[in-house]
């Protein structure tokens, strides 16, 4: 929609052109979000395309997504066979309520951004132990957890200005088996949780679990190996309160939390057995709804 | 910056945070629609460097110096794309509002996608279709018929504006550019109830770019009703154009009238209101309580907030229960809901250089919308024009008045063009929605399933204003008890007013609320019976022969044209037995359960609707169609076409239509109540067999015969191996001083009665809550089929409509009257995902009553799906979901999982 109480855009080519910062302004990455909703009190947005920052550059060391990164081009990209936790991006990819048009405007940053619970960005990152780099307004980058960007809903621990430059995910992390569960009050519809498990490819090592959507920011346990179920459901709850689900239209708390750990234990019993060289290259074939490729 | 829109340069400059599709509508690219104007409904989808987006997302500045392709840029020289031509062939639209977006949406598909629709076509939202047609066009599959003269009835003949709708060059409301336009904007309420002590204008004011700001104390002092039926009384006028009192979260508070939108909105923003915080009440029990605050004193309610009370009794229940050997009894709830057509409400209003008013408009009433603006403003009917061009769905929420008053006001006073559109956001918080009805049924039965007794209570959330209140309710305590053959009924409802936003008419229109409960409650004790759902519906079901009769013993004006409703059954029995090869998925988790439902439908409203025809033959032997009902995706112009195309033995696209116009149609109530067959398609049937006989006679005249020696055929009158073409009779009748003209007028009564019954078999996940619809069968008693492909569009349409209530849709509120999901990302409408392939069937009837055999057709598919789903879910769980919707959060909270 018409933004009308922008009055002014800027075009920097270089982030360090914006020095001052001050209330109205306002990144524009993809727009998508910006451009959905009245925004009264933004005047002026700053446009990240001109830029020009790489979308994606793989390397031995990992991926490294540039916040400006597409939704579009994640999703078109390959990853080297020894990444066995790549289809995890199009996994993510798809569990955006929004439609593939979309994901040509859209952006990897804008949604970790955003910082909405369902943000399925923002639980790749999450899972897959992203390091987040941050260009504070007139101080030095500085480097972030994924799984401590976001701090609630709609919150994070951004700063006044700051940028969102890029996202790594760590070739250490691409190289993990995983296994995804997701469900949604609609067919395809907005995450009401959205689990993610990794495991080392070799079937020990320690277990990583990634609950999002469920909750108000992103929550992820770590066991130095597989947990029984029922150390899994008492950890669950130790870290995740009953009453701290995240309530909206998109599903009860309660279900929410029903979600979670029947999710985790299946993720958890995918993930048990020692790895199959054969079977671990594929995705693992949800049985849930919205998983439906 | 350098523009290339659909391969032609320009220059210009956007402002600042003007979106793309804007900026395209503002150099006249019309086909880019606004839906949602939020990125979710994909109705502005245009390519950018052939790349599909959401143009409302994408910032102006943005598509500079880059490769926009629009609808109206899709295929060069006046071609059709091969999707284009696929869309018009299957006939994948209704309203059309959707398929420029669905269009440009699909012509980029790769193979993947095209094998993939749920994914590839999530960001496509459509509200008529249901989906199905869309599918059709996308595999190629065509449904369209050729145009034969003298076989157009029966035949499923295309939109006459089909060309037009897949090229995007269709003209909706907001497709017209004015010159001198003044945009509106209003100021809603933030609370649910309150006095307005005081607006301040001098800000607003100050803005630059607002020329006017109107409030309640600009406005004529005059109640009325924003419902729009025949008969003005049955509605309460409980409503001011502006008013000092708020009483819903959303209501108008002012008007802001302004050079831009963006003033308009910026003028809203400065306005200082104070208001005095009154006490509000949001449940229609706890209003109907001694303490509750009082919405309206205004002389109409029958007490309190209890708008109006409704009773019935015939036999008496009393004995019924105490004959029955089983009883059920349980209390059922329907969620509001809201139309969603596409085109959002919206007007335009300017004055002619005589000082003539005309008023361009999206509603299913321009003929009570021209009486009720000259009713509020003292004007002179014959200086009012009221019209629609193309209107993008309704389904009952164009049935108000609710855009055009304000633009009128502004246009009186300040003598410029006025344009006012409502925003998505608005739709949900200040147009109308469904009822919420909560009914209590108690059913009394003997052992071999004989009904003893049915009994209702319904209580009706009207919300602030009382528009349809008393008919919706009707409509709940009538056909879905006639559809039951029971000595002992009785019925009790209250419509109640809150502080929530008001209900209106919405497609079943208070029947569907009671068939849900109803036909959910047959199904409860037919288990307390062991008895099968289709027995005990058969053994009690209305046939001919029995009385048509609810809970009242006056005479009425509804009979059994003809009746299929047994076939209906027995349709839908077959299909769920004969199965569709889809198995409910692997794993002891998933439950299975299939359920049936049945409704019936009086065909038109009780109160009065009328409607009237011209016709006139042309001078090149073509047939003008004046009728003033309302296209809006109903197919109306189609089927009149084929009407009147019967009666002259003509093909259908020898008849020019022109419709819903009070200054170019005769008199039309308006399209709603399930009338454009059975009323305005009567119209133009007797208007048409009125100027056939004009044509003979003439011909017979002219050659000194019978007139019953001739016919029409084709273009030409007929008399053995005599032949004058039209053209040729029209020359000489002209010339000798007759005229080739007709008007009717056709009046609704008696009345007939159709049905449809619904099966679904689905398969829900014990954990998630997940429903899976394995099988989908309609069976349809709507008479004979005018068009068929249309009619099965429209239960299409309808079906899956029922399959969001059922299972979607949820209007949720915080605990101050405020909506909480005004936006289609948070409020579900299905989207192609959510919708199952329905098979439709037809009952092989032909009505004696309705125009050439058909029957009403539009709205009652909506109703038996709900409850069939309801159903199947109970079979499946063994649980009984007696509120709607059921979502996987609301079936787990019932099933009680343990985690």
């Amino acid at each position: 929609m018409n933004l009308n109480t922008v009055t002014e855009i800027k075009r920097p080519t270089s982030a360090d052109e914006i020095r001052q910062w001050r209330d109205g302004y306002a990144w524009l990455a993809g727009g998508t979000w910006l451009f959905s909703e009245p925004q009264q009190d933004t005047d002026t947005l700053i446009d990240l395309d001109r830029l020009d920052w790489p979308a994606l550059k793989a390397s031995a060391a990992g991926l490294d997504l540039a916040a400006t990164c597409r939704i579009a081009d994640l999703y078109g990209f390959a990853g080297p066979p020894e990444w066995i936790a790549a289809p995890l991006l199009r996994e993510c990819c798809n569990s955006f309520l929004a439609s593939f048009k979309i994901w040509n405007a859209a952006t990897v940053g804008g949604n970790i951004c955003m910082s909405l619970p369902a943000g399925p960005m923002i639980s790749l990152a999450v899972a897959l132990e992203a390091t987040l780099t941050l260009w504070p307004r007139g101080a030095p980058p500085r480097d972030v957890k994924a799984v401590d960007f976001v701090t609630g809903n709609h919150a994070n621990v951004l700063q006044r200005g700051e940028l969102l430059r890029n996202i790594q995910l760590p070739a250490s992390a691409l190289s993990k088996r995983f296994a995804f569960r997701r469900a949604s009050l609609t067919h395809l519809g907005r995450s009401a949780a959205l689990l993610i498990g990794t495991r080392s490819a070799r079937g020990d090592g320690e277990f990583l679990l990634t609950v999002t959507a469920a909750t108000p920011r992103p929550v992820q346990l770590r066991f130095e190996r597989v947990p029984s179920a029922k150390d899994l459901r008492q950890a669950i709850d130790e870290r995740i309160p009953a009453d701290s689900y995240f309530d909206d239209v998109h599903g009860t708390p309660a279900y929410k939390r029903h979600l979670t750990g029947h999710f985790a234990e299946q993720i958890r019993a995918e993930l048990a057995p020692p790895a199959q060289p054969a079977k671990s290259t594929k995705p693992a074939k949800p049985a849930l709804s919205g998983a439906r490729i | 910056m350098n523009y290339i829109v659909n391969g032609k340069t320009f220059s210009a400059e956007p402002q600042p945070g003007q979106c793309l599709r804007t900026f395209l509508r503002d150099r006249g690219v019309f086909g880019v629609k606004k839906g949602c104007d939020a990125g979710d409904c994909g109705a502005c989808t245009v390519w950018l460097d052939g790349k599909p987006v959401h143009s409302c997302l994408i910032p102006a500045f943005r598509a500079a110096d880059r490769k926009v392709t629009t609808i109206e840029g899709l295929a060069p020289n006046g071609k059709l794309h091969p999707v284009q031509q696929a869309f018009l062939d299957a006939q994948a639209f209704q309203c059309g509002f959707c398929s420029a977006g669905m269009i440009m949406t699909v012509a980029s598909f790769n193979d993947g996608q095209r094998a993939d629709l749920p994914h590839a076509l999530k960001g496509n939202l459509c509200r008529c279709t249901g989906y199905r047609a869309i599918r059709d066009a996308i595999h190629g599959i065509g449904a369209a018929e050729p145009d034969v003269a003298g076989e157009a009835c029966g035949a499923s003949l295309g939109n006459p504006f089909g060309e037009g709708i897949v090229t995007g060059r269709a003209r909706y409301t907001m497709d017209v550019a004015v010159e001198q336009l003044l945009h509106l904007k209003v100021l809603r309420s933030p609370h649910a109830h309150a006095r307005i002590v005081r607006i301040g204008r001098d800000a607003a004011m100050k803005v630059p770019g607002v020329v006017e700001v109107f409030t309640w104390e600009d406005v004529p002092r005059r109640l009325y009703s924003t419902a729009t039926h025949e008969d003005h009384l049955v509605d309460p006028d409980d409503s001011y154009i502006l008013d000092n009192v708020v009483r819903f979260v959303g209501q108008r508070v002012a008007a802001v009238v302004a050079e831009t939108e963006a003033a308009a909105e910026a003028g809203c923003r400065a306005l200082d209101v104070e208001y005095e915080i009154l006490p509000a009440v949001f449940d229609p029990v706890a209003a109907m309580e001694p303490e509750a605050p009082v919405l309206h004193q205004k002389g109409g309610e029958a007490k309190g907030n209890i708008y109006v009370d409704i009773h019935g009794e015939v036999g008496s229940v009393a004995q019924g229960f105490r004959e029955a050997d089983a009883v059920h009894e349980m209390t059922y709830s329907t969620s509001r809901v809201q139309h969603v057509h596409l085109e959002t409400h919206g007007s335009i209003a300017w004055k002619d250089d005589n000082g003539r008013l005309h008023v361009r408009t999206s509603s299913q009433a321009p003929f009570i919308t021209h009486q009720k603006l000259c009713h509020l403003f003292g004007l002179f009917p014959r200086n009012v024009h009221v019209f629609t061009e193309r209107v993008g769905g309704g389904f009952g929420g164009k049935q108000e008045m609710i855009s055009e008053d304000l633009c009128v006001l502004a246009t009186l006073k300040l003598g410029r063009p006025v344009k006012w559109e409502f925003t998505r956001e608005e739709q949900f918080i200040g147009a109308t929605t469904r009822h919420q009805m909560t009914t209590h049924v108690k059913l009394g039965a003997k052992r071999d399933g004989t009904l003893t007794a049915i009994e209702i209570r319904v209580v009706s959330n009207t919300g602030a204003y009382g528009g349809h209140a008393g008919e919706t309710l009707a409509a709940s305590l009538g056909s879905p008890l006639t559809a039951y053959r029971c000595a002992n009924k009785k019925a009790d409802g209250y419509a109640v007013y809150t502080n929530m936003v008001p209900a209106g008419g919405f497609r079943g229109y208070g029947a569907s609320q009671t068939t849900f409960a109803i036909e959910c409650a047959i199904d409860e004790i037919a288990q307390l019976i062991g008895m099968d759902p289709f027995a005990i519906r058969r053994k009690n079901m209305v046939r001919p022969g029995d009385w048509i009769e609810s809970v009242w013993k006056d005479p009425s004006d509804v009979g059994f044209g003809s009746y299929g409703l047994d076939q209906c059954l027995d349709l839908v029995e077959k299909a769920l037995a004969d199965g569709n090869g889809s198995r409910k998925p692997d794993g002891s988790e998933w439950a299975e359960g299939t359920g049936i439902a049945l409704a019936m439908l009086d065909c038109g409203p009780p109160t009065e609707h009328r409607s009237g025809g011209v016709m006139l033959l042309l001078p090149n032997g073509r047939y003008h169609l004046a009728i003033g009902s309302t296209e809006m995706g109903n197919g109306s112009v189609t089927s009149h076409r084929q009407i009147a195309a019967c009666h002259l033995g003509a093909r259908a696209d020898q008849i020019d239509i022109i419709n819903a116009d009070t200054d170019l149609t005769p008199y039309d109530t308006g399209t709603f109540a399930s009338t454009g067959t059975v009323v305005a398609g009567q119209a133009v049937g007797l208007t048409a067999a009125a100027l056939r006989d004009n044509i003979l006679e003439y011909a017979a005249r002219h050659t000194g015969t019978e007139p019953s020696v001739w016919r029409l055929e084709h273009d030409g009158v007929v008399s053995g191996n005599n032949r004058i073409s039209l053209v040729d009779l029209h020359a000489a009748g002209t010339k000798a001083g007759h005229r080739f003209e007709a008007k009717r007028k056709a009046y609704l009564s008696p009345r007939t009665v159709a049905f449809n019954a619904h099966g679904v078999r689905l398969a829900v996940h014990r954990m998630t809550g997940e429903i899976r619809v394995l099988q989908s069968v309609h069976a349809a008693d709507i008479g004979r089929l005018i068009n068929p492909m249309q009619c099965r569009g429209q239960i299409d349409g309808a079906v899956a409509m029922g399959f969001g209530w059922a299972l979607t849709e949820n209007m949720v509120y915080d605990g101050l009257g405020k909506m909480v999901n005004p936006a289609l990302r948070n409020y579900r409408i299905p989207a192609i995902a959510d919708v199952p392939h329905t098979d439709v069937f037809f009952a092989d009837t032909y009505d004696t009553i309705g125009p050439l055999g058909a029957k009403s057709q539009g709205e009652c598919a909506i109703n038996p799906v709900a409850p069939a789903v309801a159903n199947a879910l109970a079979k499946a769980t063994g649980v009984r979901f007696p509120n709607l919707p059921f979502t996987p959060d609301r079936i787990f909270a019932k099933l009680a999982f343990q985690p």
